[in-house]
């Protein structure tokens, strides 16, 4: 499979008031021609600066300490602003969190979906419009012809969301960053842009980068599963890797606090106590080491490296390395591991 | 569920319309009736604009309702006045824990101001020592330091301003709490811990919950009943169980198929099921009990049939 997308060691740090906070702290990974990559991870763990950075769209006071963005090979951080412009909303684009503020209230959405068209493009404006119409009607926006004229306000939240869709598909980009696109909507709205994503991926074989802190939503869209913790990649594999292998203790947490439907009244959620660390200061070790049961005294010592867990599924946990004691992960993770190997995979 | 199966709050045909008269008129809450168990935790469940939230409100009084009544121990409390002493004697009885953590907490006031507002208000403690005492066994029954009474809310996070919150509604003991999306504006691993909490103090102080929501994975945790909301109205009342394993509106099915589980070979396989939005009502339809402790929003002729 070629790789269209190559993050390599991504250090990114923001100047504040109190100091600066480090929060990417030595980020890789990459993305497969057509694939969906979700990346999960709670708020602050530095998923949304992640991707913000490789359309260097930082606030102000962010840097990119360190790094390489490699797109088809080329590192997009020697590249200069016009450069850049001629990559966003091209060839990536992005899908933003909240349809409300993502869109002009001022300007048609006709005119907003013919925009990138327009600035990246040598289009006639009646062209870009004409493209415009399709894209909305791809979408799914009933009856474009008649609503090419309307302004964000005249429509619902969920037709909202799919304008800011159309928006980033008009100019049928390689890789479509979705900044959790679903989160701000109602679940059978979420399920039909859930829907609406899978379809246009087919259509238009675009990669999509999707983040989210929603598992459920994960399951349904991922082929491949990153997991984030304080600014680091705890944990990835394929979406039946981490969901039915899960190796790192904060996977296993993640994945038992959520009540499934099947949940037995009357049985306590598992949470995870305590909150994530500050990174103005970041610990010396495991940053998770603090909320995890299963910590070991290495763990505040050391910040553990990615182990090997099978073909494409690695952690970053000392209960990986050979000389670790056993230990047995919570019951919800038993079960899972249950489905793996019923799935024919090999549980470690 | 509770033992005695008594009724704390009796909900009848409730409406709360805005804009009345104008041609934006809302019917935001249109005839509803539900009865609340003392000890048992009801959830109301239903997307953005669907009323629950203002159903909620009602309730509590934050609105005055247009049509119907609200009983609070056999009381009818949806005509009194808003600023008199029997709302101030009612308000000590019923609280409300707020969605936001950010938004409804007075950025400038202390954790324990904002805590002991309501032992103020109503004139629960004599002086000062008393009134830390209390402000103490409070932050100390949310698990927060007690320590940190003295500080501000933006020293907090999500998680621990959600556990102040909790804490101003238990301040002056009351019986019964309206949650209003009590975790929607929390991480997941956070969810769990605010979720526990409550249960835990369900279970010490004997606390009724009407728990609004939009998680129905969590609501169907939490809950010992459901009552589904759609557009004003409930289209579906049964217990948690129930209403999970026979959903009998299409409206219900239709918000059950969307639910993402985390779980990818179910996601695979899962068939969302549409809900024609054009006409979701008829004139002969009401909510009646077609089963022991199972009301549906239907005719007389398709109640008939589950008999």
């Amino acid at each position: 499979m070629e790789k269209i997308l190559e993050v390599k060691d991504l250090h990114v740090d923001f100047d504040t008031y109190n100091g600066v906070v480090h929060a990417i702290r030595g980020v890789s990974f990459h993305l497969n021609a057509g694939e969906t990559l979700a990346i999960v991870g709670e708020s602050g763990s530095g998923k949304s600066i992640t991707v913000r950075s490789i359309l260097q769209l930082l606030a102000k006071n962010g840097t990119i300490s360190k790094g390489e963005i490699l797109y088809h090979g080329d590192d997009l951080l020697q590249k200069s602003t016009k450069e850049m412009d001629d990559i966003r909303g091209n060839k990536i684009s992005m899908i933003f969190q909240d349809p409300m503020t993502s869109l002009d209230p001022t300007m048609t959405i006709g005119k907003q979906v013919a925009e990138p068209l327009l600035i990246h493009n040598n289009v006639s404006k009646k062209d870009a419009l004409k493209r415009a119409e399709e894209v909305l009607r791809l979408v799914g926006i009933p009856n474009p012809s008649a609503r090419m004229n309307d302004y964000p306000h005249q429509f619902s939240g969920g037709q909202r969301q799919r304008i800011v869709i159309a928006i980033a598909i008009v100019d049928y980009p390689e890789i479509l960053i979705a900044d959790e696109p679903t989160t701000a909507l109602d679940v059978t709205v979420q399920a039909q842009i859930i829907d609406l994503l899978k379809e246009l991926q087919q259509k238009i074989g675009t990669s999509i980068i999707f983040i989210t802190h929603d598992l459920g939503v994960v399951a349904g869209i991922a082929d491949r599963v990153a997991v984030m913790y304080a600014g680091r990649f705890v944990e990835y594999g394929s979406v039946n890797d981490i969901f039915y292998n899960p190796q790192h203790p904060y996977t296993w947490g993640l994945l038992d606090s959520m009540p499934t439907l099947d949940t037995n009244e009357g049985s306590r959620l598992h949470s995870i106590p305590g909150t994530p660390p500050n990174l103005l200061n970041p610990p010396e070790g495991d940053a998770f080491a603090p909320r995890n049961a299963y910590a070991m005294e290495i763990d505040e010592e050391e910040q553990p490296p990615f182990f090997k867990v099978s073909k494409n599924h690695y952690a970053a946990t000392w209960l990986l390395h050979p000389n670790a004691p056993k230990v047995t992960p919570p019951e919800g993770i038993m079960k899972r591991f249950a489905k793996y190997e019923r799935l024919g995979g090999n549980v470690k | 569920m509770a033992d005695e199966r008594k009724v704390i709050v009796s909900v009848k045909n409730l409406k709360q319309y805005f804009n009345i008269g104008k041609p934006n008129e809302v019917k935001a809450v249109d005839d509803v009736s539900f009865d609340i168990y003392k000890g048992e935790t009801f959830g109301l469940v239903g997307e953005s604009g669907s009323g629950k939230s203002t159903t909620g409100r009602s309730i509590i009084r934050l609105y005055n309702p247009t049509d119907g009544h609200i009983y609070f121990n056999g009381q009818d409390i949806s005509k009194i006045k808003s600023h008199g002493p029997k709302m101030k004697e009612f308000r000590r009885e019923m609280q409300m824990i707020f969605q936001d953590p950010y938004a409804s907490l007075n950025p400038r006031m202390k954790v324990k101001d904002i805590i002991a507002e309501g032992l103020d208000v109503h004139g629960l403690v004599k002086n000062d020592d008393e009134r830390d005492k209390r402000v103490r066994e409070l932050l100390d029954m949310v698990n927060l330091n007690p320590e940190h009474m003295t500080r501000y809310p933006y020293e907090f996070s999500g998680g621990q301003r959600q556990r102040i919150g909790i804490a101003r509604a238990l301040a002056v003991d009351p019986q019964f709490i309206i949650a209003d999306e009590p975790i929607s504006a929390l991480d997941v691993s956070i969810q769990a811990q605010v979720v526990n909490l409550m249960q835990d103090i369900q279970k010490k102080q004997g606390l009724t919950y009407l728990f609004i929501a939009h998680d129905l994975s969590m609501v169907k945790y939490i809950s010992d009943r459901i009552a589904v909301m759609y557009r004003g109205k409930i289209v579906e009342l049964a217990s948690a169980d129930e209403i999970y394993k026979n959903p009998l509106h299409p409206y219900t099915q239709s918000l059950l198929s969307a639910i993402p589980v985390p779980d990818p070979e179910i996601e695979v396989k899962r068939t969302r099921i549409d809900f024609d939005h054009k006409r979701p009502f008829e004139d002969d339809q009401r909510l009646q009990e077609v089963m022991p402790g199972h009301f549906l929003y239907c005719n007389d002729e398709k109640a008939a049939s589950f008999k």
